[in-house]
């Protein structure tokens, strides 16, 4: 064997046995750096005769080339060794559990909810939000609205009261948020759209009832509003709220002060365990109240009669609520327990819109 | 108000199924809550025959009977009672039949090794008394193989209508026949009641003692004496229908006046003559007039109640409730028969007062028929004669019929103006007149008509009344839908208002938080309200439902703190929860305003990666700002100033908690840990924080003519950042050494933040280390060293004057 083929031999032995980047370096000076073996064999071409330089530089510059290939695959395969190295070591378990983030844990309460889902199906039909304050007069809660003194239909609300003021006028909390409608007439002019949400308040506490509740009614008044209209609107908002395609609504004839003719309106169900479908079964279940406005209340109102006529409805939110989300009970609504709240509350980015959907 | 089947049938002629009359009923607004109807449940019921009842071979008390049931072969029965008995007539039910007294459907079974094919029944199996001791025994004539039912006369299906205030015509079971007639379910019969034939004058006289302005309390009285009556049980039909509507009958002359309260809608009242004392004067009660009524009660009158009295004393409250010491019994020989008129309102208010619900109450303060007055009286003067004998005196009347002459002028159009629905004029008049109204046509003007309103009508007043009168009968149902047009045909405009759409951004905001929304009730306890600045006797109500909700809430805090506790009392201590509601400074109606609040009780909970740390005041001003962040109000010039101050309310913390403002005036709410008084006296434990934030007092967004949003300025050189640590007294706050930085340099600095406060080892006693890294954005050249060293110097320079602080070395 040549000298040649043994500095080969023993540079590649080297090359491979190199472990890491700083032994292959320490390799790669002892061959080519500037007082390497081969360095120092190229060094030696300047005091040969040209035939013998041709000869012996081109072997010791293929040696040359087949070392720093050498080294430059070493490298390579060190360098993949060391990264597999580093990922072996940065594992971590990734099963591990996350913080829940706190989008996940929030909850928007049923009656906001269907607050909102309320709002998108009204404003798209070209009505507006009426608000109005909880502690009223008399005078807006009954007296405008029809409720003659002392009328039985008076007693059929179970009013809270405050303590009469020093002018001997008692302000109650509103048992319904007809009054919004009596402000609402009295402040703007035909034509008028409304829905009127609210708190409302009777002193009655039972399985079904709480002495608090929330209410939305509906008005509209111009001048040929009339109970077809009254109808579809109730209609069309029932199919939009329960998301279904058909229902079938029964009016039956009744009797509010405020309103003549008067209706209560059941809704055609199928109940079965303790779900509750619309648009199909046998079974009605009363959802509403509703009829055209009294002449008198309208009178009340600063508006003409014989012009002007409208209609005017009204539901529990939280009995919608319930009938549509399934909540059996009435009371839990307010109790403020985070399971229930968890359980039937909505996700806050669940946003009620008729172009995705009121509910997900 | 209930009646019977066979009780509407005496007043309307009909050939209408049971569930005709009740879906038809309730179509025209006497919504049916409940039939009960007795002949589905006892249907399979039969009248049998024993042939042969013999002793049972294996069971003293039992024995096997040959049944004859009508099918012309006898059924074997093994029967345990006592009665069973050759050649009795009982009800025999088969095998199969539901059994409704023991809830069972009886099989065919083999007692004793004995057949038996079906059973002998007591009346307790079919439910019709506690009668358990023997089987049915009926009369000889029994038919059999009827059904027990019919024989027995026991199908007249029970009828119960939610009955609405503004119908009193039909607290009587023949104005309910007239609205069916109407619509069209037969024809109403019209009972002409005669006048008895006096056979002496009534020797009680009556007086209607009342000042001019009260005459209405009592407008008219009819008396009648009925002598040598022999009282004793209403006949079975009567006291059947009595029993079937709930009512207990008590004996034939009480029982008539139930009866004709039922039938008529008329309340009636029968004295015993001989235990009246003189004349009868009718007058307002005196104050601490006391009467022992029929319900056996005393009770202590008022001048607002109205009585009837004799020489001895009150009799009766007027229409409400007789007395105990005049009322009739079995020994009663003369009887007087009272038919009057009293004040709706009157007894409305009167009978809330006394806390009596009578059916004599319910009808006349819904209004009973002037009309029908004095023919309710020749109407129980007959019942009496029928029932009682008796000899009758004249009637006598006291005051007069009150005028019930309302006519209105009616433009036929009205109804479809009204409901949309055509009808022929002819169905209109038609409806009109089987209702009662007199209808007038105008040769002028053949849409309209005169309407008179008969007299057992009050509740109609106006054109709208007829309207609902001929609608409903006409069928609501018939009334097409209509798209109602849109005011307005473009896309729908934005409808909500800063503060709806505020009110709606709070809660998602708050939610996505982590919180949860809670709706609580808007009345707390008297102490909870005074705890958090309200109480104020005009927000307390005169009739609370419970002692801890009577007053009104003056923030929304109370009532979260208590609903976290009790999440914690169950197991659930780490809670959030916010609620967006109205809270009431006052009963004005400004004094409402509308609250955003939270309350966090616990801590983060432990994680593998995270310490458990409790909630502070911090997480409370993390709330409040990022709601504030997400309704994008300006924050700019938003001031925390801290506690301790005060504007600081009570219930905080004064050392760990904020008031936000705008401005010294615009107070918009509060944040911080709550005061442990507040807590103790709410029995909450920590640790607790949470914020309010009233939304009304929210600064609204400058309005701007176009949507543009300001141009984009991004400079091309890099940002740098310094660091500075700044050692001050522990009550400097960091704000103040912000805003010192900050009007150091107003151009360059775009970002400041504190990144570390220190206190301990290497810092003064009583001082602290806040440490600032200040953003530094070059706008035209990067900066140069020289210049950055200015720059830093000058904001060391303004801190230090500003608060005391030297450069931590």
């Amino acid at each position: 064997m040549s000298d040649l083929q043994t500095l080969e031999s023993s540079t590649l032995t080297a090359i491979a046995g190199a472990t890491d980047e700083t032994a292959l370096e320490a390799v790669r000076v002892g061959a080519l750096g500037k007082k390497g073996t081969i360095s120092a064999l190229l060094a030696t071409l300047g005091k040969m005769s040209p035939d013998e330089r041709k000869t012996a530089g081109a072997a010791i510059n293929a040696l040359k080339d087949k070392v720093n290939e050498a080294l430059t695959a070493r490298r390579t395969v060190l360098k993949d060794a060391a990264l597999e190295q580093r990922l072996a070591s940065e594992t971590v378990d990734v099963t591990l559990p996350v913080r829940e983030a706190a989008s996940e844990r929030g909850r928007i309460h049923p009656i906001s909810q269907v607050m909102d889902e309320l709002t998108a199906i009204f404003a798209d039909m070209g009505f507006s939000i009426a608000e109005g304050p909880d502690i009223e007069s008399d005078d807006y809660n009954f007296t405008k609205l029809n409720f003659p003194a002392g009328h039985p239909a008076r007693e059929m609300h179970d009013t809270f009261f405050f303590e009469p003021d020093a002018k001997g006028e008692r302000k109650l909390l509103r048992t319904h948020t007809s009054p919004v409608q009596v402000r609402t007439m009295l402040a703007s002019q035909p034509p008028i759209r409304v829905i009127c949400p609210g708190r409302t308040y009777r002193c009655d506490s039972d399985q079904t009832h709480t002495p608090m509740f929330h209410q939305v009614e509906g008005l509209v008044i111009d001048k040929s509003a009339h109970l077809g209209h009254l109808k579809w609107v109730l209609e069309e908002f029932c199919k939009a709220f329960f998301e279904v395609p058909n229902v079938k609504m029964r009016f039956r004839p009744s009797f509010f002060p405020f309103t003549e003719p008067s209706m209560e309106v059941d809704i055609q169900c199928r109940r079965s365990g303790g779900e509750i479908r619309f648009g199909e079964g046998e079974d009605w279940l009363e959802i509403l109240g509703c009829g055209m406005v009294h002449p008198n209340v309208l009178r009340n109102c600063g508006l003409d009669p014989d012009v002007y006529q409208g209609f005017a409805w009204g539901m529990g939110i939280d009995r919608i609520a319930m009938l549509k989300y399934g909540m059996p009970d009435l009371r839990p609504f307010f109790e403020a327990d985070v399971r229930w709240l968890s359980h039937y509350g909505f996700r806050p980015l669940d946003l009620p819109t008729l172009a995705g959907g009121l509910s997900a | 108000m209930k009646f019977t089947l066979s009780w509407l049938k005496d007043h309307l002629d009909t050939t209408a199924s049971l569930s005709e009359i009740v879906e038809t009923l309730t179509r025209i607004g006497l919504e049916v809550e409940h039939v009960i109807d007795p002949t589905e449940k006892l249907k399979d019921f039969t009248v049998a025959y024993v042939i042969d009842a013999k002793q049972h071979p294996n069971a003293d008390r039992l024995r096997v009977c040959m049944v004859d049931t009508g099918t012309g072969t006898p059924v074997q029965v093994v029967c345990g009672a006592p009665n069973a008995r050759t050649g009795m007539k009982s009800v025999f039910s088969a095998p199969g039949t539901y059994i409704p007294g023991k809830d069972m459907t009886l099989g065919k079974g083999v007692i004793r090794g004995v057949e038996s094919n079906g059973m002998l029944c007591s009346a307790a199996e079919l439910q019709l008394s506690e009668d358990h001791d023997g089987i049915i025994d009926l009369p000889d004539d029994a038919p059999v193989g009827a059904r027990y039912v019919d024989y027995a006369k026991l199908g007249d299906p029970v009828i119960e209508i939610n009955l609405t205030p503004n119908r009193p015509d039909a607290t009587g079971v023949h104005g309910i026949a007239r609205d069916l007639a109407a619509a069209g379910l037969g024809t109403l019969k019209d009972h002409a009641i005669k006048p008895a034939a006096a056979a002496f004058p009534c020797p009680v006289n009556v007086k209607l003692d009342f000042a001019a302005e009260d005459k209405h309390l009592a407008p008219m009285f009819a008396l009648r004496l009925v002598r040598g009556v022999k009282n004793g049980p209403a006949p079975e039909w009567m006291q059947q229908r009595l029993k079937s509507i709930g009512l207990r009958p008590i004996n034939a002359l009480v029982d008539i006046t139930n009866y004709v309260t039922f039938d008529r809608g008329r309340p009636l009242h029968v004295f015993d003559a001989k235990k009246v004392a003189g004349n009868l004067v009718v007058r307002r009660a005196k104050d601490g007039e006391e009467v022992l009524a029929l319900d056996g009660k005393t009770y202590t009158l008022k001048s607002d109640n109205v009585v009837i009295a004799d020489d001895k004393g009150v009799e009766s409250i007027a229409g409400i409730m007789g007395g105990e010491h005049s009322g009739c019994d079995d020994a009663t020989t003369d009887v007087l028969i009272e038919s009057a008129l009293w004040d709706p309102m009157n007894i409305a208010r009167s009978g809330r007062a006394l806390g009596i619900v009578t059916d004599a109450r319910y009808r006349f303060e819904r209004g009973v028929d002037p009309a029908f007055c004095v023919p309710g009286a020749e109407l129980a003067t007959k019942l009496v004669m029928d029932f009682c004998g008796g000899e009758p005196s004249e009637l006598i009347v006291a005051g007069e019929q009150p005028k019930s002459d309302t006519a209105i002028d009616f433009p036929l159009s009205e109804v479809q103006r009204l409901t949309g629905l055509e009808l022929e004029r002819s169905e209109m008049v038609r409806t009109l007149e089987k209702l009662g109204f007199g209808v007038i046509s105008q040769s002028t003007n053949a849409d309209r008509i005169i309407v008179k309103v008969p007299s057992w009508r009050p509740d109609v007043e106006g054109k709208a009344d007829i309207a609902e009168e001929i609608v409903r009968i006409a069928g609501v149902d018939n009334v097409a839908s209509v798209p109602l047009p849109r005011i307005d045909t473009a896309v729908p405009k934005p409808i909500l208002t800063l503060l709806q759409k505020r009110t709606r951004q709070a809660r998602r905001a708050l939610a996505s938080q982590g919180l949860v929304e809670a709706v609580t009730w808007s009345f707390v306890s008297k102490e909870q309200a005074e705890g958090f600045g309200g109480g104020q006797p005009a927000l307390a109500l005169a009739n609370p439902i419970a002692a801890d909700l009577s007053d009104m809430r003056p923030s929304l805090l109370p009532g979260l703190l208590k609903a976290a506790q009790r999440n914690a009392d169950r197991g659930f201590g780490d809670v959030a929860l916010f609620e967006v509601g109205q809270i009431f400074k006052g009963d004005g109606e400004k004094d409402q305003r509308m609250a955003a609040a939270t309350v966090r009780r616990g801590g983060s909970g432990r994680a593998w990666n995270a310490k458990a740390t409790p909630v502070s005041v911090f997480d409370a001003k993390a709330d409040a700002m990022a709601m504030l962040a997400a309704l994008g109000v300006p924050l700019g010039g938003l001031h925390i100033v801290s506690g301790g101050q005060a504007n600081l309310p009570a219930w905080l913390h004064p050392g760990r908690s904020g008031t936000m403002q705008f401005g010294p005036k615009n107070v918009i709410g509060w944040f911080g840990e709550f005061h442990p008084r507040t807590l103790e006296m709410l029995d909450v434990d920590g640790p607790v924080a949470g914020f309010e934030i009233i939304l009304d007092d929210l600064p609204a967004p400058r309005a701007k003519p176009t949507k543009v949003k300001p141009k984009l300025e991004l400079s091309d050189f890099m940002p740098l950042e310094r660091d500075f640590a700044f050692i001050v007294d522990r009550s400097v706050k960091s704000a103040d050494i912000l805003r010192a930085v900050q009007a150091a340099e107003k151009v360059l600095i775009s970002g400041l933040n504190v990144f570390d406060i220190y206190e301990g080892a290497g810092i003064p006693e009583g001082r602290k280390s806040v440490g600032v890294t200040v953003t530094l954005q070059p706008r035209e050249k990067t900066l140069t060293d020289a210049e950055i060293e200015e720059v830093a110097g000058r904001i060391v320079a303004e801190v230090t004057k500003k608060t005391g602080a030297t450069l931590r070395g």
